[in-house]
């Protein structure tokens, strides 16, 4: 078979063309297109946290280690607790042993003894992953392992994570690690198996106080999404502009 | 072992008062090691690039050294990388599912298509004597001359007129490359500088100074180990002739290497000034504008990395090679003490980002130190430690060694004239 020069350039642009135009019939979505093309989700994840309850017990840590199988004595864990206590002088101590988890039993802070009379105010604030609207973890991803579902929570792919701490680096909330077993990136979910089979996340099914509550912002008539719309909440570190979604009553200035 | 020793992290951080549980160095000594390479990549080939782009001629030796030198440099920026993944098995992720919003995805891309650059240069170089070489080893005896001729056959690629018509095409494509592969180099590294100025989260690492201070710092770099690498490989190859009795030889290179170094030295100094400037700026600008983290970043730098920044980096790596170098009278031995206390402070420049960024917590209030694995007792802690820094820096000489076998990038006679 013969093949002139004029020959091979008209088959290779009819070729080309017969190629390109079927592929030009898919179109690569932006996340927010591929979100839009979804029909709106019914439900949106929320958390809230009622600081003036939690007495610092450290159960919802126990739970969520136990529940999320992370290994109890490593220094790592998917929620914990902070205590703080501002003295009368004006000073302001934290700390967060083992995250919390065998509760806060003694007044001693990093070996300092602290006078009950010098306390002018002392609370807890129990931390989780806040499913961030603008979530930076899941923009740094470099192979998209870890991902925000449509109903808004943050989830990990462990097959998928390459393990470079990209998103462990990116977030400004300190909640992720790297899961000493499995070798990947490790955060809280909500427990997302479980609010997805009607179920609460295990620290809110074993806080005693009712000091940690799961809502679904799209439900109106979700108790706790009332509790979020019509009385004064707050977020953490909002100058990242992560739109955080773990909202806070009783939060106070000194709380980090 | 214990559980807690399993967590990455927690063998070489140190918390001091509040610091998020969660919170260790999780970027180590590997992520001080992949800028600093990187730089040495992109800065060697800049100055190779002086000779082919913009015709310094007196620059002329250094740059075929350079040019070949940046490729054994190549892979080792990609090795810290690899090093210090948690799933290495899973490295080329990144290319098959690139997750273009990150910074780290579009990092094999970019490092693959600067690596075509830097071979394809050298081949556009060195292929006159590849075809060359078919010659001379035509019937030369011996199984290795025999392999070494079947090796530069396939390095020809089957090219082998060299015609002058074609060799003046081999020129202006390695020209087109050169100048070509000056952006793509800065590119290179000023993306690394990207991957950190970018993480809004860390308060030191977040400028949009960060990826030209990397450009500038790694050019600097670049330079002063090319001049190094080269002024040793040349005053062992005058120590060698002077012991064969040829004085005469010996003090032909001391002259050429004399007025190359020169001339590099020039370039590296302006390349310092730049890159001195762009980070005092930066430390101006947080100081001025004290914003909500300028309290601990404060504490951090002039507190508890003091000795780091200011002893270290800026006096010992920076302030002391630039007297140095622009003393009159610079004598080669000053010159080799200069550049090692510049690698010095590139290098510490690296560090002070990298754990330096790393000191502080989220909270700004607590401190975290990192106490480098010396005497590896597992695998992570071998590369993670002293010992996996150095294997990285040993890897680009032995793999200059074995390229030079094929590409004689220090002979004088051969190359683009």
């Amino acid at each position: 078979m013969s093949c002139s020069r004029r020959d091979f350039l008209k088959d290779a642009v009819s070729g080309a063309a017969a190629t390109v135009l079927p592929l030009s019939a898919f179109v690569f979505l932006t996340t927010d297109e591929a979100k839009a093309a979804i029909a709106e989700a019914k439900v949106r994840w929320a958390f809230l946290v009622d600081t003036t309850k939690c007495v610092g017990c450290g159960l919802c840590v126990t739970a969520c280690k136990n529940e999320n199988e992370i290994p109890y004595d490593a220094p790592v864990t998917r929620t914990w607790v902070e205590r703080y206590v501002v003295t009368t002088d004006g000073r302001t101590l934290a700390d967060s042993p083992d995250g919390g988890r065998d509760g806060f039993t003694t007044g001693t802070i990093r070996d300092e003894e602290i006078d009950p009379e010098n306390v002018a105010k002392a609370f807890f604030v129990p931390k989780l992953c806040n499913q961030c609207d603008n979530p930076a973890c899941v923009q740094v991803c470099p192979v998209g392992a870890t991902y925000q579902t449509h109903d808004g929570v943050v989830l990990i792919d462990r097959e998928w994570c390459i393990g470079c701490g990209y998103c462990i680096m990116a977030c400004p909330y300190g909640v992720r690690f790297f899961h000493p077993e499995h070798k990947v990136a490790d955060k809280c979910n909500f427990c997302y198996h479980r609010i997805t089979k009607g179920m609460q996340p295990a620290c809110v099914d074993s806080c005693a106080f009712g000091a940690r509550r799961i809502a679904n912002l799209r439900d109106p008539d979700d108790p706790v999404t009332q509790i979020i719309t019509t009385e004064r909440v707050a977020v953490l570190k909002d100058e990242y502009g992560t739109k955080p979604h773990v909202f806070y009553i009783g939060l106070d200035a000194s709380v980090r | 072992m214990s559980q807690e020793a399993i967590v990455h992290g927690v063998e070489w951080t140190a918390k001091e008062l509040f610091v998020y549980p969660n919170e260790f160095i999780y970027w180590s000594i590997q992520i001080v090691m992949y800028p600093y390479m990187t730089g040495l990549v992109a800065g060697a080939f800049v100055l190779s690039s002086l000779y082919h782009v913009f015709g310094q001629k007196d620059l002329k030796e250094i740059a075929q050294f350079s040019l070949v030198f940046s490729l054994a440099l190549l892979p080792v920026a990609a090795l810290p990388l690899l090093l210090h993944l948690q799933q290495p098995l899973r490295a080329m992720e990144p290319l098959l599912t690139p997750h273009f919003t990150s910074a780290i995805a579009a990092f094999g891309i970019v490092f693959t298509a600067y690596g075509l650059i830097v071979v394809s240069e050298i081949w556009f170089v060195y292929r006159e004597y590849f075809v060359h070489q078919l010659e001379v080893l035509k019937g030369a005896p011996g199984f290795w001359n025999a392999q070494r001729r079947i090796a530069y056959k396939v390095l020809t690629v089957g090219a082998r007129d060299v015609s002058e018509e074609a060799i003046a095409v081999d020129h202006k494509a390695a020209k087109i490359l050169a100048g070509i592969g000056i952006p793509v180099a800065c590119f290179l590294h000023g993306y690394a500088g990207f991957i950190f100025g970018s993480v809004k989260a860390n308060a030191l690492w977040m400028s949009p100074l960060m990826p030209v201070i990397f450009i500038m710092s790694a050019v600097v770099s670049g330079i002063a180990l090319c001049m190094l690498t080269y002024i040793v490989i040349m005053e062992w190859q005058a120590f060698r002739k002077r012991r064969q009795g040829g004085a005469e030889a010996a003090g032909d290179i001391k002259g050429a290497e004399k007025e190359i170094i020169s001339k590099a030295t020039r370039y590296l100094l302006g390349f310092l000034i730049a890159a001195i400037s762009l980070e005092l700026l930066d430390l101006i600008f947080r100081g001025y504008t004290a914003m909500k983290s300028w309290d601990i970043l404060r504490t951090v730098m002039y507190g508890k990395d003091f000795i780091n920044i200011f002893v270290l980096q800026y006096t010992l790596g920076n302030l002391v090679p630039f007297v140095l170098l622009i003393l009159p009278g610079l004598t080669i031995r000053r010159t080799v003490v200069a550049l090692l206390l510049v690698l010095f402070g590139v290098f510490m420049m690296r560090w002070n980002v990298v754990i330096g960024g790393q000191a502080f917590s989220l909270s700004f209030a607590g401190y975290m130190h990192y106490h480098i694995p010396v005497i590896p007792h597992s695998f992570e802690t071998f590369k993670e430690g002293v010992l996996g820094a150095l294997t990285v820096i040993a890897t680009p000489f032995v793999l200059f060694w074995l390229i030079n076998k094929f590409v004689p990038s220090l002979r004088r006679d051969i190359g683009e004239v």
